[in-house]
C-alpha cells in the first residue's frame, strides 16, 4: 500500500473530513492499514496505547474483563468510528479490551508519531480536537444515557 | 368505542397468554358477550384487573380472528395482576382510546420505527401495516440486554423478509454480535441510502430516549413534522374528563398518545409537566 493510497483512505474517513490537504499529507506518514479476523483481540487493557484505529469495515466490541465471569461488552464500534482514544491521554494505556466481532479493516495511526506532529504543528493538533472531540463527546453522552438504565423497569 | 358508555368496561376473557420474557406477557382478548371495537395502531385500551385497578395498555396488534392483543410489563399492582393471567381469566376493557400512528399518510416516504424496550409493542401493528409494502419500513429496537429484546422471533422474521432491522442493547456478554449502544447509534446506518427529508419516524419508548432520538433525527434532516412520538402519562378516565394525563394544552388520552414532534418539541424540554 503506497503513502498516496493511505492518504486517500484517510481523506475518506468521516472523522478526517474537515482536514485540509496539507494536514492529511502530514498524518499519512503516521498511518498504516491493518486487518483483524473475527474474534481477534485488537487492543488489550493495560497495554501501552501506541496506536489509534480508524475503523473502515467490520465491527469491534469494547469489553471489560471481569474476574471469574465472561467479559462484558460495554460498547460496539462500527465503520467510521474511532478505537483507542487513550493514545492522547497520559499515561497512554488502553482502559479496556477490544475484540473484532467480524473481519475488520482499519487504518492505524502511530500514537508517538501523531503526538509529535500535534506538538510540532499546533494547527494539526487543533484540527484533531475539532474533528474528534464531537465524536468522543457523542460516545460519552450515549454511555451516560445507558447509565440511566431506561429499559430496566417500565421501559 | 361505543360513545354511549366509554366508562363502562366490557367483560373480556383471556383467549391466550404468551410469556415474552421474565416480566412481560402478551394477552389476546375476546369479549365474554358481544363484540369489541377494532382500534387502530397506536391506540390504547384501559384494562381492568377486577378488584385491583385499571391501566392504559396499547394495542400490540390483532390476531387472525381480529382479537386485540396487548403486551404488558409487570411494574405495579395492576400490570402484575394482568401479566399473571392465564387463558380463561376475566378482565374488563374500555377503549380503544386516543390517536393512532398516521401510517396511511406516509405513502411514498420511508418509515423508520424506533422502539425502546416495551415501546416496540405499540409500534408493532404500525410496522406490520407498513411492511405490507416491501422496503417501506426500517425498524430500530433497543433493549437492556439481548435476552430482553421484545418479539425476538418476529424481529428475525421481519429481517428475513427484507425489512432492515437494527438491534442494540445497553450491555451484553460475548456471543452477541449485534450492537451495544443506544438507539441513536443505529440512526446513521438506518438512514443511510435514504433522503432524510423523505423519511418519517415513529418513536416509542422511555421519554428520555424519544426526546434524544427526535432531536438526533431532526439534526439529521428528518422534518420535525414527520416525526411522531407516543407519549405516556398516568391515566384514569382515558376520555379527556379527569385531567390526570394533562400535558400542557393536551390530554394524552384524547389528543395523544401519538403526538407530532413539532407540536411538542418545546414541551419535551419543560421539567414542570
Ligand atoms: C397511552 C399509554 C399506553 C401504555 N401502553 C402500555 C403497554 O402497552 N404495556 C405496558 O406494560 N404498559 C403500558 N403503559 C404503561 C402503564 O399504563 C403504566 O405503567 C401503569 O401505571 C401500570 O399500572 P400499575 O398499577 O401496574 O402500576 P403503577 O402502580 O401505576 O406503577 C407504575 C410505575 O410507576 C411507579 N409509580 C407508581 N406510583 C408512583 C409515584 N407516586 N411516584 C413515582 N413512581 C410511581 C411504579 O413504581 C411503577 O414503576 C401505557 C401507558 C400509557 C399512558
Ligand atoms: S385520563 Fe382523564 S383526562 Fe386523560
Amino acid at each position: 500500500m503506497t503513502l498516496r493510497t493511505i492518504r486517500e483512505l484517510l481523506a475518506e474517513h468521516p472523522l478526517f473530513a474537515r482536514f485540509d490537504g496539507a494536514t492529511l499529507d502530514e498524518l499519512a506518514g503516521c498511518a498504516r492499514t491493518e486487518q483483524f479476523d473475527s474474534g481477534a483481540l485488537v487492543l488489550r487493557e493495560g497495554e501501552t496505547a501506541d496506536k489509534v484505529f480508524l475503523l473502515r469495515a467490520g465491527d469491534v466490541a469494547v469489553e471489560m474483563a471481569t474476574p471469574g465471569q465472561p467479559p462484558m461488552i460495554m460498547e460496539t464500534l462500527h465503520p467510521g468510528d474511532l478505537l483507542g482514544v487513550s493514545w492522547l491521554v497520559a499515561p497512554y494505556r488502553h482502559m479496556a479490551d477490544a475484540r473484532a466481532l467480524s473481519n475488520v479493516r482499519a487504518l492505524s495511526l502511530d500514537a508517538a508519531c501523531l503526538r509529535e506532529k500535534c506538538d510540532a504543528i499546533p494547527a494539526v493538533g487543533y484540527a484533531f480536537f475539532r474533528a474528534w472531540a464531537p465524536h468522543v463527546a457523542q460516545r460519552m453522552r450515549a454511555q451516560r444515557m445507558r447509565l440511566l438504565d431506561l429499559y430496566g423497569s417500565g421501559g | 368505542m361505543d360513545g354511549a358508555a366509554p366508562m363502562l368496561p366490557v367483560r373480556c376473557r383471556v383467549a391466550s397468554a404468551q410469556a415474552e420474557g421474565a416480566d412481560v406477557a402478551t394477552l389476546t382478548l375476546e369479549p365474554v358477550a358481544g363484540a369489541l371495537s377494532g382500534g387502530a395502531p397506536g391506540q390504547f385500551n384501559m384494562l381492568y384487573a377486577f378488584g385491583i385497578g385499571e391501566a392504559a395498555i396499547s394495542l400490540s396488534g390483532h390476531d387472525e380472528a381480529g382479537r386485540p392483543m396487548h403486551t404488558i410489563r409487570a411494574v405495579g399492582a395492576t400490570t402484575r395482576a394482568l401479566t399473571a393471567m392465564e387463558a380463561g381469566a376475566e378482565l374488563g376493557l374500555r377503549g380503544p382510546f386516543g390517536t393512532g400512528w398516521p401510517v396511511a399518510d406516509q405513502a411514498g416516504r420511508h418509515l423508520l420505527a424506533v422502539a425502546g424496550g416495551l415501546g416496540l409493542a405499540p409500534l408493532r401493528p404500525a410496522i406490520l401495516a407498513a411492511a405490507a409494502q416491501p422496503g417501506a419500513v426500517s425498524v430500530v429496537h433497543g433493549a437492556r440486554s439481548p435476552d430482553t429484546l421484545l418479539y425476538a422471533g418476529e424481529l428475525s422474521a421481519w429481517a428475513a423478509e427484507g425489512t432492515p432491522v437494527y438491534l442494540t442493547v445497553d450491555h451484553a456478554a460475548p456471543g452477541w454480535t449485534g450492537r451495544v449502544g443506544t438507539v441513536i447509534g443505529c440512526l446513521p446506518p438506518a438512514l443511510a441510502g435514504h433522503d432524510p427529508a423523505a423519511v418519517s419516524a415513529f418513536l416509542c419508548g422511555p421519554e428520555v430516549m424519544m426526546r434524544a432520538t427526535a432531536q438526533a433525527l431532526s439534526d439529521a434532516g428528518v422534518p420535525p413534522d414527520r416525526i411522531w412520538l407516543s407519549m405516556e402519562r398516568n391515566m384514569k378516565c382515558g376520555i379527556g374528563l379527569c385531567g390526570h394525563c394533562q400535558y400542557g394544552p393536551d390530554f394524552i388520552c384524547r389528543d395523544g398518545p401519538v403526538l407530532r414532534y413539532d407540536r411538542i418539541a418545546a414541551r419535551l424540554t419543560l421539567r414542570e409537566i
